[in-house]
């Protein structure tokens, strides 16, 4: 084992789907639209104008925050954030410095370690650049539809260790980002960014005299490769006796290796100060304990519920709670089938393992009706012998010749008949699969 | 043709109605004195003959279908910093020389609303940094009282334009001053309203906790008239809160009255000219003779306002003038002129880590201070009245070479913009041929009071019949 410990912790932007922008009455739904579409005065940053700041965000990103146990400040504002870069048109954003909506939250992992939430904040998305080549002419464009799109920022204490747990402690974030129904946290579209920043220590009880953040992943994957690439690059150099510099770093998915992008020789001065466009934002106790209260079930509760209440197995419940639209149908399954005697794990059962039946799963949803059907039906299915089941099949195809040469020479459809005889002359309910198999079997 | 040189608001509109004149024989008279004057004064950067004339023929059809609101048909002028649909927006700077605005802001929506006539954009200090005029891209205007003496700034075209028969009445900003203070050089009526009282959104903004929008006019009437039509709560301006707009003109007659008027002692100091103080001192004799109670105040934290005014106000200038990059407005930041340069380098040290605490932090903690001030004076008076200028109108390129001096002359207009409450500036009187004029202030959203008060004298005393001889 390697005596340095992993010094892990994470900032992770999420994209709300709110209708409209942070800022401004344009439409968040910016992804694969036609570039500068979705735009206007506002989030163009063009002179004089002036964000309003959208009350569904807010309200979503207190949720999200709640959801991770954060304390809500009732007093809170937004603060600007100055840098330039060309996708920025204001040349500042509008996030949270001091006073962000959420501080101090929690969320345990599987294994029961507790990872410390520092702050969840809320923030406005930038534009976004594309190079291009043109006839040798090398240009780059902006895109400003995603300018002002409304981005929370979760960030963790520095708590994680290993590159497992982070991926868990993402899934977590995903799932609950999702129950809330406030984020599609769609990795494909980057409606979740993930920033790892990575330090290795000897002893774990200190933090390491240097991090280095790697920027802007997009997948779970990705996150558990460059920490692993991390951890290996930084304890080559620690070796040598030397500390790895303070900097950040991309991912480079073709090469599987992390890349230096920009070396922090200081933290970056941002001269935040607060934001005079937008006045304060006050909450009262009584309105956070409403919201509160509107939050869902979230994933890690309902797989408690589920193994206790319906005696399902951790892994199963698991499974049937990772969208909460499949928990809700399996919910919904379980109560109608209690008036027919049918169990909650004979319905698990079948939503688990049957997901290419068509008759139940419709378009992504839960047939209800058919699945307890199914299930019904295979509860009443009745015992055959294997003598009497070849007695029937023998009987059968003396008594189809025409059928029989028919399914020879290539007409496959025809066995679906010969089924149906063979079930008429056993004359109960038995698996009719193992009565064609059966047959497929003595017509070979 | 008409002699149009005493109409105002109130009497241009009565007068359209009766077809004395039409809007645009009206506005044809303003360009005609634009044309005759603006070479000389530089009150205007931009001129929208076309676009007037447009205006003008449709509120006359307005009239002649019988409509009759209060602005319609009326030529005005807007400071360049508004931003004008397709029309040039400079800011009076050649970072934005180029600039045609893409959208009209909520003030100027509500003005074509009410069916004025825009004459043309007027001159400013570039990006409303400066209390002369002079710090102008495109060449310093000229006070109409005379031309050797600045007009005072930043909003320096617009007082310029209404007092020299260039417009009927115009819009400004006032940030530190920069209403109050070109008023009183050039005898006209100027309002830096409440904070928020009046819509920020499509006005370039210099210092977006400061920014105040305003008008210029001829008299006190007038400027409630103007006011009626753009103020108000704005779904575009977060920072304009939902309290009802009074109607301005209501108490225009109702007095002086009982009133008690505060005169702050920390602005009677050395340093304020002496025939400043004498004319300031016999307005306030004046009112106490119309039955108003002259009432001692002290506002103690007031010498520290300049300070708190050029930390404040560069730190915002400093970030609001980030956007305007040469990417997306074609010009180098190099070519911003120097007080602007030195704004944002100002700006941008006092938000510095290292250097916040100390100074960004430090000013928002005195300017607390500054609101108890004004709220334990307001507790014992109903409105304060001091100087609006500590001097005289100045030469042209007296204080170019001392910023320090010339920031200065806000001293005693940028308390109100820390703290938020209006500030009425009236005409009282001239020294040497100069204009001079008191400010009156009042509490948050009082502005109908400061008309009431700035009437009382006007009609007493009506100064701006005096129109400077050009």
């Amino acid at each position: 084992m390697s005596k340095y410990i992993p010094i892990i912790g994470l900032e992770v932007h999420v994209e709300l789907k709110t209708k409209s922008k942070m800022f401004c009455g344009c439409s968040a739904d910016y992804f694969g639209k036609e570039p500068n579409t979705h735009t206007c005065p506002v989030c163009l940053g063009l002179p004089g104008a002036l964000p309003i700041p959208n009350k569904q965000a807010i309200e979503w990103c207190i949720k999200i925050a709640l959801a991770l146990g954060c304390e809500i400040n009732l007093f809170s504002k937004f603060d600007r954030k100055n840098y330039f870069y060309h996708d920025l048109p204001k040349g500042y954003q509008i996030s949270q410095y001091d006073l962000p909506f959420g501080t101090k939250g929690s969320i345990v992992l599987s294994n029961g370690k507790t990872i410390g939430i520092t702050r969840v904040h809320m923030e406005e998305d930038t534009g976004k650049l594309s190079h291009h080549e043109t006839n040798g002419v090398k240009t780059s464009l902006v895109d400003f539809n995603r300018s002002g799109v409304p981005l929370v920022e979760i960030v963790t204490e520095p708590d994680f260790h290993d590159a497992k747990d982070v991926v868990e402690y993402l899934q977590m974030l995903r799932s609950i980002v999702r129950y809330l129904d406030v984020s599609n946290a769609d990795m494909e579209k980057g409606d979740m960014r993930l920033e790892p920043n990575i330090s290795l220590s000897t002893d774990p009880t200190k933090l390491p005299n240097y991090k280095v953040e790697v920027k802007n992943i997009n997948s779970f994957r990705f996150v558990d490769k460059a920490i692993a690439y991390e951890i290996k690059r930084h304890e080559e150099i620690l070796e040598r006796g030397e500390t790895p510099i303070q900097e950040t770093r991309g991912w480079n998915e073709n090469k599987n290796a992390t890349f230096s992008q920009r070396v922090k020789e200081e933290a970056n001065d941002y001269r935040y100060f607060p934001e005079p466009d937008i006045p304060p934002i006050r909450h009262t106790q009584e309105a956070i304990d409403e919201l509160k209260k509107t939050l869902p079930e979230l994933q890690t509760e309902k797989i408690a519920r589920f193994t206790k209440e319906y005696s399902l197995p951790a892994i199963k419940a698991e499974i049937l709670t990772r969208e909460k639209s499949r928990a809700d149908e399996f919910e919904n399954a379980v109560k109608l089938g209690q008036e027919k005697g049918i169990s909650p794990e004979q319905i698990a059962n079948m939503i688990i393992n049957r997901p290419d039946d068509l008759e139940i799963h419709v378009n992504n949803t839960i047939h209800v009706e058919a699945l307890l059907q199914r299930v019904e039906l295979e509860n009443k299915r009745e015992e055959i012998s294997e003598e009497e089941l070849k007695l029937v099949i023998q009987k059968v195809i003396a008594d189809n010749p025409k059928a029989v040469e028919d399914y020879k020479s290539g007409k496959e459809s025809v066995i679906m008949f010969l089924v149906g005889q063979c079930m008429r002359a056993i004359g109960r309910k038995v698996d009719a699969n193992i009565v064609k198999q059966s047959l497929i079997k003595a017509l070979t | 043709m008409n002699n149009f040189t005493n109409l105002t608001i109130k009497t241009a509109r009565e007068k359209l109605d009766k077809k004395e004149f039409s809007s645009v024989e009206l506005t044809k008279y303003y360009l005609e004195q634009i044309k005759k004057h603006n070479d000389r004064l530089n009150a205007f950067i931009t001129i929208t003959e076309h676009e007037a004339l447009t205006m003008a023929e449709k509120a006359d059809e307005k009239i002649h279908n019988g409509e009759s609101t209060p602005l319609l048909g009326i030529p005005l002028a807007l400071k360049d910093i508004y931003v004008t649909k397709g029309i040039k927006t400079t800011a009076a700077s050649k970072v934005l020389e180029n600039y045609v605005g893409h959208y009209d802001g909520t003030v100027v929506k509500k003005l074509k609303d009410a069916g004025v006539v825009i004459l043309g954009k007027t001159n400013l200090d570039a990006w409303a940094h400066g209390s002369s005029g002079e710090n102008s891209d495109f060449g310093p205007t000229k006070n109409p009282y005379n031309t050797d003496y600045v007009p005072g700034g930043s909003s320096s075209g617009s007082p310029t334009a209404v007092a020299a028969d260039m417009a009927l009445a115009a819009s400004g900003t006032d940030t530190g001053g920069s209403i109050r203070l070109p008023a009183s050089f050039c005898n006209v009526v100027g309002l830096k309203p409440t904070y928020g009282r009046v819509s920020r959104y499509g006005v370039i903004a210099m210092a977006s906790s400061l920014d105040s929008i305003g008008h210029f006019t001829k008299t006190v009437e007038d400027n409630a008239l103007y006011l009626q039509a753009s103020a108000g709560g704005d779904p575009m301006d977060a920072t304009t809160p939902p309290v009802a707009v009074p109607d301005y003109s209501e108490k225009l007659d109702h007095g002086v009255k009982g009133l008690k008027i505060g005169v702050p002692k920390e602005y009677f100091i050395e340093g304020l000219d002496p025939k400043v103080r004498e004319l300031t001192e016999k307005a306030l004799s004046w009112y106490q003779s119309q039955g108003a109670k002259l009432v001692e105040v002290s506002l103690p934290h007031t010498k520290y306002a300049i300070e708190v005014y050029y930390i404040i106000q560069t730190a915002e200038v400093s970030s609001n003038l980030a956007r305007y990059t040469g990417v997306r407005y074609g010009d180098e930041r190099s070519v911003f002129g120097d007080e602007a340069k030195r704004r944002i380098m100002l700006g941008t040290y006092v938000l510095s880590a290292g250097y916040y605490d100390a100074f960004y932090k430090k000013a928002m903690q005195v300017r607390t201070l500054l609101i108890k001030d004004v709220k334990d004076a307001f507790e014992k008076v109903d409105v304060m009245i001091t100087p609006a200028s500590p001097t005289l109108p100045w030469k042209l390129g007296e204080k170019t070479t001392d910023p320090l001096s010339m920031y200065l002359s806000d001293i005693f207009t940028v308390h109100a913009n820390l703290v938020g409450i209006p500030g009425l500036s009236v005409p009282i009187g001239f020294v040497d041929g100069l204009p001079v004029g008191m400010q009156i202030l009042g509490p948050h959203f009082k502005e109908d009071l400061l008309y009431q008060v700035g009437n009382a004298f006007e009609k007493e005393h009506p100064f701006w019949m005096e129109r400077p001889v050009l």
